[in-house]
């Protein structure tokens, strides 16, 4: 079968794309547009480590078709430091040591963002059930819960 | 010469503090590349065919039609890696046999578990690669399995390899086994021991087999030129045991793989072994082009190493004051499909953090017809000393004791006479338990349901071979390489460490994992190595850099050695030349470096020696509701002896991970056999690991008792934290529920039955 011809927006630039019906939004990003930032560890919605927002929805990029995003907006981790600065969330995850070794790292910085526009003063019990969908290995949530609450009332301040 | 800032004491001290990670903007911004992000001009996709049966032989393999299809470069079977003797080989803190690993990359004249690889494709796109797979005729006679390490141990089992006899029994089977071995530890008299007890307490547990659980599955790119020359990039803890593994099972020189090893992804244990990487060469060598290959989810849960389950029995006896005075325990530890579970650190682990007079450990090794097992963070002790911390807590109970005081009464220190071996030099379990007893946490009240459980834990963690070189560049800054995988911190660890050991700003040093080209052999990120060898290695890197500035100051100023010493990142002269010459600093000396006799640099080749065990004791608040069985982990804190803390934010992250791990370990996660010898839980749906809202936040106190071996007082602190939490949680259990739990995971089912069972949940 012939490939779809995709347009959309990635990170703020306009990208056109050929993709089969199988391939997922992150097969497209990480194959075809090279944006390996997003990561797959499971390819099947349980790990979030392929987050990104889709018109500014919050989801699983292995869970999305690649012919699906036609014509929608889509952020990955690669679009989230602006210039030289870094996301409050970026650099509260640095400051706190919320990371080891990094792989869960940009799916959690996806998903709290998403999280942080919704609702900028998470109480601990939101950002734990928000950020649910996400699993880390490494470090037990604690830092990066605690980097997210840090992250928020940055952002609140302005 | 006379040198300052080797002992931490005298440098800029950023050992201590929490710098930034230097690799930490790569990975917050999607830049840091793991082992699927590499690919490679014309790379080809390789994939595997695995057996879809538990245990069987294989008769034939027919791979001509897969070759046929268009698109397909190459598929290799078992006719394309040579036999291996039997002979085992040190593995870190496990053992290994090339016999056994060339039939666990590629089954050989059986498959012995389902997902067991049985042969591999390389294609020009991943559809088709897996459509090759279907066209694979595998014939298969299917033979009866085993999954249960008790069932297998029977004489009547199925047999998994007619050449396995148990080793360590007398006389000498003259019956092949499933199992392939007894270790015993003794100390004293076990049965003086027991007689000179008021209280025995004896019981039998049962632990699930669980997996390392990392977020990143296996994945390895591999590039064969025509004259043999290889380059492989993959996720490993041990990018030069991935090159020495490889170059055994394809008779390749080692001199002529290059390994690099990309950022990891979680390992714990895990990625110590190679699964895909041999395959990816021989199929590139085949092909002489890129191949690249990735495990999906499920074939991790198939195909790599989780830990052992395992059934053990502790028995252990205490005079009525609370003295211990016998500990007995028998351990069955699954390997899965070939010999080598770590059912020998778990016998040795056992009563380790206790002064006993009298233990008798005996261990067996049991294959059956599961996954092989890979190393998990403190392999094998989380189990034998779940059992132990668990009748601990029982004779607390029975004796009325606070169960922090008895430990205390108990508690292995500096001079103990360890089961194992050893006499312990400075340890820091009773300044653990001391730090607990005094929290907040230890003395808030519970309410009905609610249970408050704690245990101890120790691991004896490793050293050795370790390189690392510090190279002053052109503007002074240094560049920092060593070989150990940065899995969690370690970069800013060594970092500190190298800043303040040449006195110069954090900023200046840029560290870097170097490839198998560009160190001596380093051995892997595991045993709670890289951050206590590493520093050792640049310590003494550094103490080369220094040596050589102050012979080229002294030969400058002409002054004798003596008259010169480095200190806070200068060389300055001594005494009465002190006012005649301005202090060089590196830059200074980088500057006029070739005028001065060249590049300057550093490198450290060690074995390091003298690793400090680490003991830590964990304390745990739950809930259990009665109409679902759910546990709900309210409170948790972690302390632990560090023996110093290179940089405590990395160090403390070590103790809640792993405490958390621990919690997944004892509530929920498990391997799930069918009848049928197939598992059913291979994805993250159903093996359920914790995720966020599972866990509170987890209280970590850094505990300092100086390792006297290591040049700053380090000690391994990455596996303990997985040790006391199944302890902890089963004590919890028993005070919420006044039931003993005896079997992992404590899951909602099995907590609910065991409430119904003795008529508690009736009663809220």
């Amino acid at each position: 079968m012939a490939k779809h011809h995709i347009e959309a927006i990635v990170n703020g630039d306009p990208v056109e794309f050929l993709c089969d019906t199988e391939e997922t939004l992150l097969d497209v990003l990480r194959d075809t547009l090279n944006l390996t930032g997003s990561k797959e560890g499971c390819a099947s919605g349980d790990c979030g480590a392929c987050s990104v927002t889709l018109d500014g929805r919050l989801v699983c990029s292995c869970l999305v078709l690649g012919c699906e995003v036609g014509g929608r907006r889509i952020e990955t981790i690669e679009g989230m430091a602006e210039g030289e600065r870094l996301h409050p969330l970026q650099q509260r995850f640095l400051e706190h040591a919320a990371l080891q070794c990094g792989i869960c790292t940009p799916g959690f910085l996806v998903a709290s963002k998403a999280l942080l526009e919704r609702t900028p003063e998470p109480t601990e019990h939101e950002i734990r059930y928000w950020l649910a969908g996400n699993l880390c290995r490494c470090t037990g949530y604690d830092k990066i819960v605690s980097a997210v609450k840090d992250a928020a009332a940055t952002m609140r301040k302005g | 010469m006379a040198e300052n800032g080797t002992n931490g004491t005298n440098g800029r001290g950023y050992v201590g503090t929490r710098t930034i990670r230097p690799d930490g903007v790569d990975k917050v911004t999607g830049r840091a590349r793991f082992g699927a992000d590499f690919n490679l001009p014309g790379q080809l996709i390789g994939r595997v065919l695995r057996s879809p049966h538990p245990h069987a032989r294989i008769v034939s393999i027919d791979t001509s039609r897969a070759e046929a299809l268009p698109g397909v470069k190459a598929v290799i079977t078992r006719d394309d890696f040579a036999d291996q003797p039997s002979e085992f080989i040190p593995a870190g803190e496990m053992m290994m046999n090339y016999k056994d690993v060339v039939r666990n990359v590629l089954a050989r004249e059986k498959a012995l578990y389902e997902g067991h690889a049985v042969a591999a494709v390389a294609a020009t796109s991943a559809a088709i690669a897996r459509r090759a797979l279907k066209l694979i005729d595998v014939k298969y006679e299917v033979l009866p399995h085993v999954i249960d390490v008790v069932e297998a141990m029977k004489p009547d089992a199925p047999l998994l390899h007619d050449d396995l006899f148990t080793v360590g029994v007398e006389p000498k089977p003259d019956k092949p086994s499933n199992v392939a071995k007894r270790v015993e530890i003794t100390l004293g008299d076990i049965e003086a021991g027991f007689k000179k007890a008021d209280i025995v307490v004896e019981r039998e547990f049962k632990t699930a087999p669980v997996h390392q659980g990392y977020i990143e599955p296996h994945a390895a790119l591999a590039s064969v030129s025509e004259d043999g020359s290889t380059e492989l990039w993959c996720c490993t803890q041990g990018h030069f045991i991935v090159r020495a593994h490889c170059a055994r099972l394809l008779g390749l020189d080692i001199g002529k793989i290059r390994v690099t090893a990309s950022e990891i992804g979680g390992g714990f244990g895990g990625k110590t072994v190679v699964y895909l990487e041999p395959l990816a060469i021989a199929l590139s060598r085949k092909t002489k082009r890129p191949v690249k290959m990735v495990m999906s989810r499920e074939e991790v849960f198939k195909a790599s190493g989780p830990t052992s389950g395992a059934t053990v029995r502790v028995k252990m006896g205490a005079t009525k004051d609370g003295k211990f005075v016998a500990g007995f325990a028998e351990l069955k530890y699954q390997a899965g499909a070939f010999q080598g579970s770590p059912v020998q650190p778990g016998v040795m682990c056992a009563y380790a953090p206790y002064d006993i007079e009298n233990v008798k450990v005996i261990g067996y090794d049991v294959v059956s017809n599961r996954p092989k097992v890979a190393a998990y963070r403190a392999p094998g002790a989380p189990i034998s000393e779940f059992a132990v911390e668990s009748v601990v807590d029982e004779i607390a109970k029975k004796l009325k004791l606070d169960p922090i005081e008895l430990r205390m009464m108990n508690a292995a220190r500096e001079g103990t006479k360890a089961a194992y071996g050893p006499k312990f030099g400075p340890i820091g379990l009773e300044e653990t338990l001391n730090s607990i007893k005094k929290t907040e946490h230890w003395n808030t009240p519970l309410r009905k349901w609610q249970g408050r459980g704690v245990a101890s834990g120790f691991w004896f963690n490793i050293g050795g071979e370790t390189c690392a070189s510090l190279t002053i560049n052109e503007d002074g800054s240094v560049s920092l390489m060593v070989g150990t995988p940065d899995i969690g911190g370690l970069r800013a660890s060594l970092t500190n460490v190298a800043a303040d050991e040449l006195g110069i700003p954090y900023e200046k040093v840029r560290p870097i994992i170097g490839d198998t080209g560009s160190l001596g052999f380093t051995f892997l990120t595991g045993g709670s190595r890289s951050a206590f060898s590493g520093s050792m290695a640049i310590v003494e890197a550094a103490k080369q850099i220094k040596a050589e500035l102050c012979a080229r100051a002294a030969k400058l100023w002409e002054l004798k050695p003596d008259q010169v010493e480095f200190a806070n990142g200068s060389v300055r002269a001594l005494g009465a030349a002190a006012e005649k010459f301005k202090p060089m600093s590196i830059a200074d000396f980088a500057k006029i470096a070739g005028k001065t006799g060249g590049p300057i640099g550093g490198y450290g080749r060690i074995n390091a020696q003298g690793a400090g065990p680490s003991l830590g004791t964990h304390l745990v608040d739950l809930e259990v509701d009665p109409e679902t069985g759910r546990v709900t982990i309210l409170r948790y804190t972690v302390a632990q002896d560090a023996g110093r803390a290179l940089h405590p934010a990395y160090v403390e992250g070590q103790f809640q991970g792993g405490a958390v791990q621990g919690i997944g370990w004892a509530l929920n996660e498990e391997y799930i056999y069918g009848e049928d010898g197939k598992l059913q839980n291979a994805g993250f749906l159903d093996y359920r690991m914790p995720v966020a809202s599972d866990v509170p936040m987890i209280d970590a106190i850094l505990v300092e008792v100086a390792n006297p071996k290591h040049p700053y007082g380090v000690r391994g602190v990455g596996e303990t934290p997985i040790v006391p939490p199944l302890g902890a949680i089963a004590n919890a259990m028993e005070q919420a529920t006044g039931i003993r739990f005896t079997e992992l995971p404590m899951s909602p089912p099995k907590v609910l039955k065991a409430l119904k069972e003795k008529g508690a949940n009736g009663k809220t």
